[in-house]
């Protein structure tokens, strides 16, 4: 039955790319068959998940496909099944909102038959990447997944920095895969075979082991946005449609947290605790600049873009707890880490769709996507900003949604870091902790930034003085979405209990227990450590705010007097008046000043004879400090190897004629 | 959280919580008064808050037409979600029912909410004080909880639960012992309260000059019920950090059963304890100017250190030893 249904949803995938095909000649057929098709492969791919979740049972089987020595395995174990469940959920949430979103690609006479085919094939791909048990199959999957986001990136490429910033993009989705691809090496070459059952049993040498996991923590974690692997994502996220967008932050990362929790917990057997301290410490260090650079940015999309980075980051420092709890013998703690991380990636695809989602319909909306040109949307879009907001709270780790949840669950698995026997470990992992905790709070403050700026006070430009409404389907969407954060920040032992199997499933691991004492109580570890009873708290946060406004709001004048804003008293308001969003993170920025290469100019406009101040103009850049340490470099490198290497070719024929001909002797050498 | 299902518990933690929330703004006119009496200057009645506070709530609300809803539903919010802080923090007995529903870290998670939606009423109305005063209370406050966090943790670590009642229990049953990483760590609550409840040196409460303003500047805008609201969540929150402080720094005295006596003494404790706190902020805020705004996140790191140390004293005297 689980197979059949993740069948069922690859191939309702490929026949949604296939039908959008003939999308530039009939146009209705994106709205009518191909994202129909789309949602219901995401159906059966949340099928699939919860039978392989609910029933923790293993699938396995062997597809007619692939080459005659290198057959095709699929397996469908309760960790692929929370990643298809994943999946399927943003890609219902996906084809309920492109049809509404495309339209406009439509009236602009954008390729919309390319949009549709790579979307389907993308999904698809995502798919078969987690149901994979083979290298092979794995690796084309990976490629095909990665090929398929670049089209989609690329989609409006007549504008010269989308072109760049796919072309980053496929470069380094090439060079991951390639890590990944030699990892997978390196595996194969102990086990004999490229399948993952025959990776599992074999015994790799301790030093081999650790090549393996570099290789795939670089390889997985290019393609997930760890710092400093990461500067394709801002780049490349913002451009592609907002939904694609959705897709690519919300799942496509999560296939690669996928892919490192499959080689790294499933196929190297043994796992060292020094390698679980190397995850926390990138893990952190990605949190805390991936919000620090989310912090600056003005773009709404490059922004959230960021902000994945961060919680990718978040998720990494649980499964480096997780992995230095295992090298050190504590299973219980590890498998609680493991729930914290694969918790905290459902919710982040969850809550960051449901934040590209409502970035795509503002933008559909005001044409804007700068925040500083936004304004007063709540007003104009009030469902939207609405669950805008909810994905902002969720986002932001506040209670009682499903962000907090996850963020409580790594802390909680933090603070037992008591029982490792390193002294070091023990003072590493609570300033993780105080790292993490950072991170949130300044999370908190981006998105008070985002919404404060771009949904509340007056608009700032014109067009978003002129916003309208989205589509129904759009709003639904994002309802849909922002309904299974509350959920999940509400009931997480609904979760919690689902995800049980895993690490029962991937090491033996015991069940972490957290759920124990009932569906009201959280109580990881143990119930005099920690428990947390978010029903309860919901309960008194209505029980409080009803309380309050029954006394202070039913008893006379309901209808409350409007007049101007006081604003101390200084004169009518302009929007021009308002806080931006460079001024509002004005104070991080200064705080926190080498962390980005601030580029901020103030020039003084004068009159004719230079006496008399007319205007200010303020310019700020915020660049990447990676680009300048890291990948500049690089590419010099890179260039001068190249001009060393372009000597051989003289373009004299005799001396290419020669190269052969030594080429040949060498080889019979060799041979001989 | 065996006992949850204890009625009398119950009705114990919701009285106890009406308390705390009933008795906030007596602290505040406590604390005026010791100020007022620190700087020669004739006091008003320590009541005057709960006179304010009436006086607010019969007066009409005054909304700016540039408002949206969040502006209406953000003192709701901050109030009932402070209310609910309090709920969990033991005042004047341990092991109440309520205790359980949250930890020290959902506590952090509860401020922040409250904090989250000020910010936002802060920037709804679109005037450049709301915005000025969001960014600079959303810096602090994001510098100052990994500073409360990290506390937090080093006490969490020795008592082995983030549970608050199970770490005043912890630190009842060892006794009085004079451990360096709890000094540490109290040291840096105390500065990480200090700023987040908009004290000086970090914040003003009495100012009203625009450019030294932090959490005044959020709710300008606000009058009559809400601005009642919003008025006596910031006293709330003043309470919480205080009682926080004493009762899991300085527990002795809490009513860990429930009996009539053992609950007097609790409430006769933690007030004396609460006065206490207050002479010594009010002492501090006298002696003390306030800072410039960039001077305070050197005051947070210092909060931070102070934490970190504390948590480094614990690893290495106090494990093992």
């Amino acid at each position: 039955m689980v197979l059949q249904s993740a069948y069922l949803a690859v191939i309702l995938a490929l026949a949604s790319a296939a039908v959008s095909l003939g999308a530039n000649r009939f146009p209705a057929l994106l709205k009518s068959f191909a994202f129909p098709l789309l949602g219901l492969s995401g159906f059966a791919a949340v099928g699939a998940g919860l039978g392989a979740l609910v029933t923790a049972t293993t699938s396995v089987a062997r597809l007619p496909f692939g080459l005659p020595w290198l057959p095709w395995e699929v397996r469908i174990d309760p960790l692929a099944g929370f990643f298809l469940l994943l999946i399927g959920v943003v890609v219902v949430a996906v084809a309920l909102y492109g049809p509404g979103y495309v339209r406009e690609f439509q009236h602009e006479r954008h390729p919309v038959a390319a949009l549709g085919a790579f979307t389907g094939l993308f999904v698809a791909a995502m798919q078969l990447v987690v149901m994979a048990d083979d290298a092979f199959l794995f690796m084309v999957a990976w490629e095909l997944m990665s090929l398929a986001s670049y089209f989609l990136v690329a989609f409006q490429h007549e504008n010269a920095a989308n072109r760049r910033a796919a072309f980053l993009y496929l470069l380094m989705a090439q060079i991951g895969g390639l890590a990944i691809l030699l990892s997978y090496g390196v595996l194969a070459t102990f086990a004999g075979s490229f399948a993952f059952e025959a990776m599992r049993h074999a015994h790799v040498p301790l030093l081999w082991s650790a090549v393996a996991f570099g290789l795939a923590l670089f390889g997985f974690g290019m393609k997930a946005g760890l710092v400093p692997l990461h500067a394709w994502l801002p780049e490349a996220h913002p451009v592609a449609p907002s939904h694609i967008s959705a897709l690519m932050s919300g799942v496509m990362l999560k296939v690669a947290v996928y892919g490192f929790i499959r080689v790294t917990f499933d196929l190297i057997g043994t796992v060292q605790v020094s390698w679980g301290v190397i995850v926390l410490l990138v893990g952190s260090a990605s949190a805390l600049l991936g919000v620090l650079y989310a912090m600056q940015q003005s773009d709404l999309k490059r922004l959230l873009a960021y902000s994945s980075i961060e919680n990718v980051g978040i998720i990494f420092i649980a499964l480096g707890l997780s992995l230095v709890f295992l090298g050190a013998g504590q299973p219980l703690l590890a498998s609680l880490g493991l729930i914290a991380a694969l918790y905290h990636s459902l919710n982040h695809s969850l809550f960051k769709s449901l934040l590209f989602l409502g970035a795509g319909a503002v933008i559909q909306q005001t044409h804007e996507h700068s925040i500083e040109h936004m304004g007063g949307l709540l007003k104009r879009l009030p469902y939207t900003g609405i669950f805008f907001l909810i994905g902002c709270i969720s986002i932001a780790s506040l209670p009682p949604f499903n962000g907090f949840v996850s963020e409580w669950l790594t802390l909680q698995t933090a603070l037992q870091g008591v029982v490792l026997q390193s002294g070091v470990l023990r003072i590493i992992i609570p300033v993780a902790a105080a790292m993490l905790a950072l991170t949130g709070a300044l999370a908190a403050m981006v998105f008070v930034k985002v919404y404060g700026v771009a949904f509340l006070g007056q608009p700032r430009t014109r067009r978003s003085r002129h916003a309208r409404m989205p589509d129904i389907g759009m709003r639904a969407a994002q309802a849909l979405l922002a309904l299974l954060c509350l959920v999940l920040g509400v009931l997480p032992n609904l979760a919690i209990n689902l995800m049980a199997a895993i690490p029962r499933t991937l090491r033996h691991l015991p069940e972490p227990g957290a759920t124990a004492h009932g569906w009201l109580w959280l109580t990881p570890v143990a119930p005099q450590v920690a428990s947390y009873s978010a029903p309860l708290v919901l309960l008194g946060l209505a029980l409080a705010w009803l309380l309050s406004y029954l006394f202070l709001h039913g008893r006379r004048n309901r209808s409350i007097r409007r007049v101007p804003a006081w604003d101390c008293g200084f004169g009518p308001l302009s929007p021009r008046m308002q806080y931006t969003g460079a001024a509002f993170s004005m104070p991080i920025r200064r705080i926190f000043q080498p962390v980005w290469k601030v580029d901020e100019r103030i020039e003084r406009v004068t009159d004719d004879k230079g006496l008399r101040l007319t205007g200010l103009r303020h310019q700020l850049q915020i660049g990447d400090v990676s680009w300048s340490v890291l990948y500049e470099p690089i590419g010099r490198w890179v260039l001068i190897a190249a001009r060393r290497v372009a000597l051989l070719q003289s373009g004299n024929i005799r001396t290419y004629l020669a190269y052969s001909f030594f080429t040949l002797l060498f080889l019979l050498w060799l041979i001989t | 959280m065996a006992d949850y299902l204890n009625p009398q518990g119950w009705l114990l933690a919701l009285l106890q919580t009406l308390l705390f929330v009933a008795a906030a703004p007596l602290l505040v006119g406590w604390i005026r008064l010791l100020k007022a009496t620190l700087q020669n200057r004739r006091a008003a009645s320590p009541l005057q808050p709960y006179r304010d506070l009436i006086k607010l709530f019969g007066k009409e609300p005054v909304v700016a037409d540039t408002a949206s809803v969040i502006f209406r539903a953000a003192p709701y919010v901050v109030f009932s979600t402070t209310v609910v802080t309090a709920a969990v923090i033991p005042l004047i007995a341990v092991n109440l029912p309520t205790a359980a529903i949250a930890d020290v870290i959902v506590l952090v998670g509860f401020l922040a909410l409250a904090r989250f939606f000020l910010a936002l009423a802060g920037m709804d109305v679109g005037t450049a004080f709301g915005g000025m005063g969001a960014s600079r209370e959303m810096t602090i406050s994001s510098l100052g909880e990994p500073a409360m966090l990290m506390a937090i943790f080093t006490l969490t670590m020795t008592a082995q639960s983030t549970n608050i009642a199970h770490a005043i229990d912890f630190m009842l049953s060892s006794g009085f012992v004079l451990r360096p990483s709890f000094m540490f760590a109290l040291f840096g609550m105390l500065l990480v309260a200090v700023a987040e409840t908009g004290r000086i040196p970090v914040d003003n409460p009495t100012t009203h000059l625009e450019l030294t303003m932090l959490h005044e500047a959020m709710i300008l805008e606000y009058s009559g019920r809400h601005l009642a609201l919003m008025e006596w969540a910031a006293q709330l929150k003043l309470m919480i950090y205080g009682v926080l402080i004493v009762n899991v720094f300085l527990p002795w005295g809490i009513a860990t059963r429930l009996t009539p006596q053992a609950l007097l003494l609790g409430l006769v404790t933690v007030l004396v304890k609460l006065m206490a706190l207050a002479v010594v902020l009010a002492v501090a805020e006298t002696g003390l100017a306030k800072m410039r705004l960039f001077r305070a996140p050197e005051f947070l790191n210092l909060a931070f250190l102070l934490a970190l140390l504390g948590m480094l004293s614990h690893v290495i005297l106090e494990v093992g030893a």
